[in-house]
């Protein structure tokens, strides 16, 4: 079958998006409600908690991008149904609206005056209507390219930038011609390349604000907070053990996940949805795999490619991530880690366009309903990205 | 069946390639393909070199630049071998 006559089998939402998965999520808007959110999904079956550390006295650009990421998680096409628990109703129907916005069902609940008691039954009666909904949800057939794919690697050697990554890039070429939306990221992680990183923008506009993103985290985080050379931190200490000793050498096999041929059309802020249509996006994010996933499923992503070496183990509650290694021995003593062995590639028994087709193949399978390693092994690491300290 | 290869090289500029095979000896002659254009060479390791880790193709003196996928990655901070493994002892970022 042609490439861009195939088909998967998602969820295709009230505005139009396809979700893979089809979770009522729990949603905490701050670390104090995560407790009432672990009380309604483990009274409901069939929703998931999604907590986490902050929301509060969150401000400016910080508060923004809480928001941003509590909406935009929401707002996923893997979730047909949330409910937000928050401690003030306010802030809590602030988010409220925001997923309202996608058309799916969404209610709130504010605990101040309540109680967690009141506040978990009252969830629990709403959260159980919408299992009822979701779960009268049928998978329709839709387009392979209608699956926003993602993608962050982690845990890198020298095979992620002589198998696993050029896989995924690989991918990225024959997809992204044909509609796919694409996402790559991990600010850091591109010095040493972000001179070919920035020329693969698609034009010298994009190109000039690719640099000025790069250039910003190295001014007013990595230069503003290190106290050393970083060689204690990029590369890790599981880069190093993997052979990788410099930071360009680990941003350079990095590069090879956005393929050959495509260009980026648009630098995105952290877990800002795409606005330009189809194609390869660049968002400014941590080259930490949990915060960058957290941030690319909060843009809208609903399937992550996740390239590794040396093995990292991420998941995420909502999108998931398939894990791709071309490193033998990986493969062998973390199998249970790999849902795509791309080994053959450093044996010269299998070719990059070969192994992108596997990496489709993947995709499509995954989007059809296979868990995934990280989903199996119940890795669902949601992890806010936080700008600076609170107020 | 091609022979597997024991070292690949990314681009035919660079001055050292990855080692692709676990247990690798000291002594041991290389067979490496520069995978840009399946092109052959020979090399011989003077360390044990682990899985992943760099072998230089060239003698190499301090302040030279190694380059990798035809690219800087870095300069030498101690005299390299032809064969030698290179890594956090002889090689430094030019960054941060």
């Amino acid at each position: 079958m042609r490439l861009q006559d195939r088909t998967i089998w998602g969820y295709r939402r009230e505005n139009g998006r396809v979700g893979v998965r089809n979770y009522v999520a729990i949603l905490p808007l701050d670390d104090i409600s995560n407790a009432a959110c672990e009380a309604v999904a483990a009274h409901i079956q069939g929703t998931i908690a999604l907590p986490h550390a902050y929301g509060r006295l969150q401000f400016g650009e910080d508060l923004d991008l809480h928001f941003r990421t509590m909406i935009g998680t929401g707002a996923n096409p893997n979730v047909a149904a949330c409910v937000v628990i928050g401690i003030e109703p306010l802030w809590t129907q602030k988010v409220v609206d925001g997923i309202a916005r996608t058309g799916k069902p969404v209610a709130g609940f504010s605990i101040e005056g309540n109680g967690d008691i009141a506040t978990v039954a009252a969830a629990s009666r709403k959260a159980k209507e919408f299992v009822h909904f979701a779960s009268e949800k049928v998978r329709q057939e839709c387009p392979l390219t209608d699956v926003w794919v993602a993608a962050k690697c982690g845990e890198s050697d020298t095979t992620t930038g002589l198998a696993s990554c050029p896989t995924v890039g690989n991918m990225y070429d024959k997809l992204v011609p044909l509609g796919l939306y694409g996402c790559f990221g991990e600010t850091s992680e591109l010095t040493g390349a972000e001179h070919l990183a920035a020329a693969r923008a698609v034009s010298p506009e994009i190109s000039e604000k690719f640099m000025k993103t790069w250039s910003a985290y190295q001014k007013d985080v990595i230069e503003a907070h290190k106290t050393s050379d970083l060689s204690d931190s990029q590369p890790t200490k599981g880069n190093i053990a993997g052979g990788l000793t410099t930071i360009e050498e680990k941003a350079l096999g990095n590069l090879e996940k956005i393929g050959k041929k495509i260009k980026f059309i648009d630098v995105l802020q952290p877990a800002e949805a795409p606005a330009q249509g189809s194609g390869l996006y660049f968002m400014d994010t941590s080259s930490a795999a949990a915060e960058c996933c957290t941030l690319q499923a909060a843009a809208g992503y609903v399937i992550h490619c996740f390239p590794t070496g040396q093995g990292n183990v991420i998941g995420n509650p909502i999108m998931p991530v398939i894990k791709i290694s071309g490193n033998p021995r990986t493969v062998r003593v973390m199998s249970e880690h790999i849902d795509v062995d791309v080994s053959g590639v450093v044996r010269r028994e299998l070719t990059i366009d070969e192994a992108g087709d596997l990496m489709i193949d993947m995709i499509a399978r995954t989007a059809n309903g296979r868990f995934t390693a990280a989903e199996a092994l119940g890795h669902r690491e949601f992890v806010m990205t936080k700008l600076y300290r609170s107020a | 069946m091609a022979i597997t290869p024991h070292l690949l090289i990314h681009d035919r500029r660079d001055n050292v390639g990855v080692v692709v095979v676990e247990g690798l000896r000291a002594g041991t002659e290389l067979f490496c393909v520069v995978t840009e254009d399946n092109s052959e060479l020979r090399a011989v390791t003077n360390h044990d070199v682990p899985i992943g880790h760099k072998v230089a193709l060239r003698d190499l003196a301090v302040g030279d630049t190694i380059v990798k996928y035809g690219q800087d990655i870095g300069r030498v901070v101690a005299p390299i071998r032809k064969g030698d493994h290179v890594h956090t002892h002889n090689l430094k970022t030019k960054r941060w």
